[in-house]
């Protein structure tokens, strides 16, 4: 089933520049769909759309659908609190707020109206430990965030994501900072969520892209060139242009 | 629970623009009112006798406003002479040539001579430095024109330092670090390369300056003697002036809600917020037109 | 030849950076020295007599406490309508403001206010606060045209300290879905709070230690008692210091100091809260 499907997208923004031209694309319910390809092809803006974090830059003209349930998200009526709750973010550098370990974890949640302090901590101990760092991170989760490590800062940052219990995560090349170590437990986290969210990621490397995807979208200068099969997108590409991409001929 | 939210949020929103505004709204409220005093004085006293040379406002209705214009202007520039070089200067110093932790002292202190009230400068003018300058360059009396411009002269400082230390700083190192590499001395560097990128901000400084020194009040109105005669040559440097911000300070406790003496120092009040609005304007184009090259130069 | 002219540059660069130090050293000194001087000649004039006792004798005798009451109402009347304007204003500028014809209008009036005499504020404070809305001269006149003057420093050393708290922190809280005001409430005022501390701080030092703005808007010559409410004029004691300095004649010399030195802790003390406060957000700073 199709959690979210994307029609006929085109995006440029008010410098002039065109991210995404005509993209149409469906991504899959509880599984992880890969977009890659190289720099400048549209990737962040595409997962900025699926969102509206893009309503907070400048942007000239949109076009086209995107739809999440059935609903288009870009209507401008659409409630943006909700939905930014409903599809959780972690960026390319892990951003915690300047706040506790637990503060940043009950951050969206108290947002969202929740006072209970049961509950919060359950939302707390549940995202931690899906994220994989609860065992390293539970006995200080006063103490302030930053001083964390970067590999486990990122990983605080999908856990804050989860502890708002949404639908779909997005990940902006997650691991880009990351040592191998850190990057394998995100990636170990990510087969793990996928059984109950759907995943959308722009991978560091077609390394990453191969071995976490399920689905991939291969993007070139703002348009989707082939969307298929993680498998078989990596091993026997149907077009040219995402061959040469993937086998290292260009980038 | 969303609902209330919005509506919360819509009102802070509205607020907080209203606030935003609120400076324009205040400058076009006391222009407003310096007119609606201000501007009767045309009618009440004709331009001839506005601009003649006598102010002597109590007996006679002398309301001629040139000397409290070349007043100001003698003292402005006596001040300029000095806040130029002794700002331009500690700021180089500060940012090109104090080791860090000298620049970690010396930029609060400039802060704090910033922070000074005039007053208490004033009150050391009139009981220090006036009594040692009468002294020292035997004169008739130590409150002179020049007595303000040296005290002014340090209450411009501080403005002058801060915003060209800025804009020394924000030359980028690159610059200098390539001016190094060619050969260059640090003191060729300063003045070949670091100063004229820094122009723009320099010059802003130094108009910034001017104008905090034109518009003070209390020091000169406490040092300077206060006498309203026209100074038009060097030596009126030396001899007691009366500036315009002085005249106002002065005389309009005591003038009569209403009355042509009243208007007329609105006017001069009219008068300097004028010149301040020039100066304030003529600053900002100019650090303007720099923000737009350097934009230029980063796309 | 060649040896000649690097000699030549080298000995330029030394006078250079001698005369350049000169410079400083000149500029400071008198700094230090105006601070050291009204310390050691007010502090003879120090009591609990003359801080805590009304004036008397034609102010030539007794204490100031009327003129320290005043400028403390003054100062936090002038806190009141300016900090609450000025933050918001900086907020706006910051957290709202497109970069349009409009934004760059308030910019410049900014700009204008920052550098209106302050005398002028004076007599704009008489025609608008004194005599148009009738609350006389008076500390809420008084306070509210020490408020418009003050702004200017509140909203851009506020809007330098919003403007510093990293973008990625809003981005992060939108994409958790907070609102705007949330973000800016939340996140970026907790986080630039230090900065406009130190900028509200130093906009207000100023205001403490003006006089001109007062002269015809609510400065009281002589009241040897304190005020009853925000509609009475008050002593304050930069206006103090100049009245007891210029208009009375026979003044003891002490009790000018004496005057001069508790402007000057009161001014100082405000300055020093500015400075500690920026140097300890600064090296707390986590970003
Ligand atoms: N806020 C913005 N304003 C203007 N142009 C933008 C903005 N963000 C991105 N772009 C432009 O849009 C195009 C697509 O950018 P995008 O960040 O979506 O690419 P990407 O595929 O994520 O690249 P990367 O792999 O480098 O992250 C680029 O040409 C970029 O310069
Ligand atoms: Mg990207």
């Amino acid at each position: 089933m199709d959690k979210i499907i994307i029609e006929h997208l085109s995006l440029q923004y008010s410098d002039g520049t065109e991210s995404l031209r005509d993209v149409s694309l469906g991504i899959r319910e509880k599984a992880v769909t890969v977009l890659f390809g190289p720099a400048g092809g549209g990737k962040s803006t595409l997962l900025r759309c699926l969102n509206r974090l893009n309503d907070l830059t400048e942007v000239k003209t949109s076009a086209g659908r995107i739809l999440i349930d059935g609903e288009n998200i870009l209507d401008p009526k659409t409630d943006v609190i909700a939905l930014r709750r409903k599809v959780g973010m972690v960026f390319a550098r892990p951003v915690v707020l300047p706040l506790s370990i637990r503060g940043n974890l009950t951050y969206g949640l108290e947002l969202a109206g929740e006072k209970r302090k049961s509950k919060l901590d359950e939302a707390v101990e549940r995202s931690l430990k899906l994220a994989a760092l609860w065992d390293e991170v539970k006995e200080r989760l006063d103490d302030p965030a930053i001083a964390l490590s970067g590999g486990q800062q990122q990983r605080l940052c999908l856990a804050r994501s989860l502890a708002l219990q949404p639908e779909i995560i997005l990940l902006d090349e997650p691991t880009s900072g990351l040592d191998p170590i850190s990057t394998g437990k995100v990636e170990a986290a990510l087969q793990e969520l996928k059984k109950e969210y759907t995943i959308v990621l722009v991978p560091h490397s077609v390394q990453q892209a191969g071995r976490t995807a399920d689905y991939a979208a291969f993007f070139l200068q703002g348009e989707l060139v082939e969307y298929g099969e993680g498998k078989a997108m990596f091993t026997s590409p149907k077009e040219k242009r995402t061959e040469d991409y993937v086998t290292g001929r260009f980038g | 629970m969303e609902k209330t939210l919005n509506w919360r949020e819509y009102i802070i929103t509205r607020l907080i623009k209203a606030s935003g505004y609120s400076a324009i709204i205040f400058v076009l409220l006391i222009f407003f009112f310096l007119l609606r005093e201000g501007v009767p004085a045309l009618a009440e006293v004709p331009l001839s006798a506005l601009f003649s040379v006598r102010w002597y406002p109590i007996e006679g209705d002398n309301f001629g406003i040139l000397p409290l214009l070349t007043g100001s202007l003698i003292v402005t520039l006596g001040a300029a002479i000095i806040a130029i070089p002794f700002g331009i200067g500690t700021a180089v110093y500060i940012s090109e040539i104090a080791p860090r932790w000298m620049r970690e002292i010396l930029k609060p202190l400039v802060e704090l001579l910033g922070g000074l009230p005039s007053v208490v400068l004033g009150f050391l003018g009139i009981l220090v430095l006036a009594p040692f300058l009468r002294r020292f360059l035997d004169l008739p009396t130590g409150l002179t024109a020049f007595t303000g411009s040296l005290l002014l002269g340090g209450i411009a400082v501080p403005t002058v330092v801060s915003v060209a230390e800025d804009a020394l700083d924000a030359v980028p190192r690159a610059y200098r670090e390539g001016a190094w590499a060619l050969g260059a001395t640090r003191w060729q560097t300063i003045w070949r390369v670091t100063l004229p990128a820094a122009r723009s901000g320099v010059l802003t400084a130094v108009m910034l300056g001017i104008g905090r020194a034109i518009g003070e009040t209390m020091t000169v109105m406490m040092v300077t003697g206060n006498a309203p005669v026209l100074a038009l040559s060097l030596s009126s440097l030396f001899s007691p002036v009366r500036t315009m911000t002085a005249t106002i300070a002065a005389e309009m406790g005591e003038v009569s809600n209403g009355s042509t003496h009243y208007h007329v120092l609105f006017f001069i009040g009219m008068v300097l917020f004028l010149i301040s609005l020039g100066v304030n304007i003529a600053a900002s184009s100019v650090v303007f037109r720099a923000k737009k090259r350097a934009e230029r130069i980063l796309s | 030849m060649k040896r000649l002219f690097t000699l030549n540059r080298h000995l330029t660069e030394r006078l250079g950076f001698s005369l350049i130090t000169l410079m400083a050293v000149l500029t400071v000194v008198p700094i230090i020295g105006t601070v050291i001087y009204i310390l050691a000649q007010g502090g003879h004039a120090i009591s609990w007599e003359f801080l805590s006792g009304f004036p008397h004798d034609g102010m030539r005798a007794g204490g100031i406490l009327p003129a320290i009451i005043g400028t403390f109402y003054l100062t936090i009347g002038t806190a009141i309508f300016s900090v609450p304007l000025g933050i918001a204003a900086a907020i706006y500028l910051s957290e709202y403001a497109a970069d349009n014809r409009w934004t760059r209008l308030i910019r410049i009036s900014i700009i204008n206010l920052a550098g209106i005499p302050s005398v002028v504020y004076g007599l704009f404070g008489l025609g608008l606060f004194v005599l148009f809305l009738r609350f006389g001269t008076s500390i809420l006149a008084a306070s509210l045209t020490l408020s418009i003057m003050t702004l200017p420093v509140i909203i851009s050393t506020s809007e330098e300290a919003l403007r510093a708290v990293p973008q990625s922190f809003r981005t992060v809280s939108i994409s958790l879905g907070a609102t705007r005001w949330q973000t800016i409430r939340r996140i970026v005022l907790k986080e630039a709070l230090p900065g406009i501390l130190t900028g509200v701080i130093l906009g207000l030092e100023r205001a403490a230690g003006e006089t001109a703005p007062i002269l015809f808007t609510g400065a009281a010559f002589f009241l040897p008692r304190l005020p009853h409410s925000p509609l009475d004029a008050t002593m304050a004691l930069p206006y103090h210091l100049f009245v007891i300095s210029t208009q009375v004649p026979n003044m003891p010399i002490q009790i000018q100091y004496g005057t001069a030195l508790v402007l000057l802790v009161f001014v100082l003390t405000m300055n020093v809260i500015a400075t500690v406060i920026r140097s300890r957000a600064r090296a707390r700073r986590q970003w």
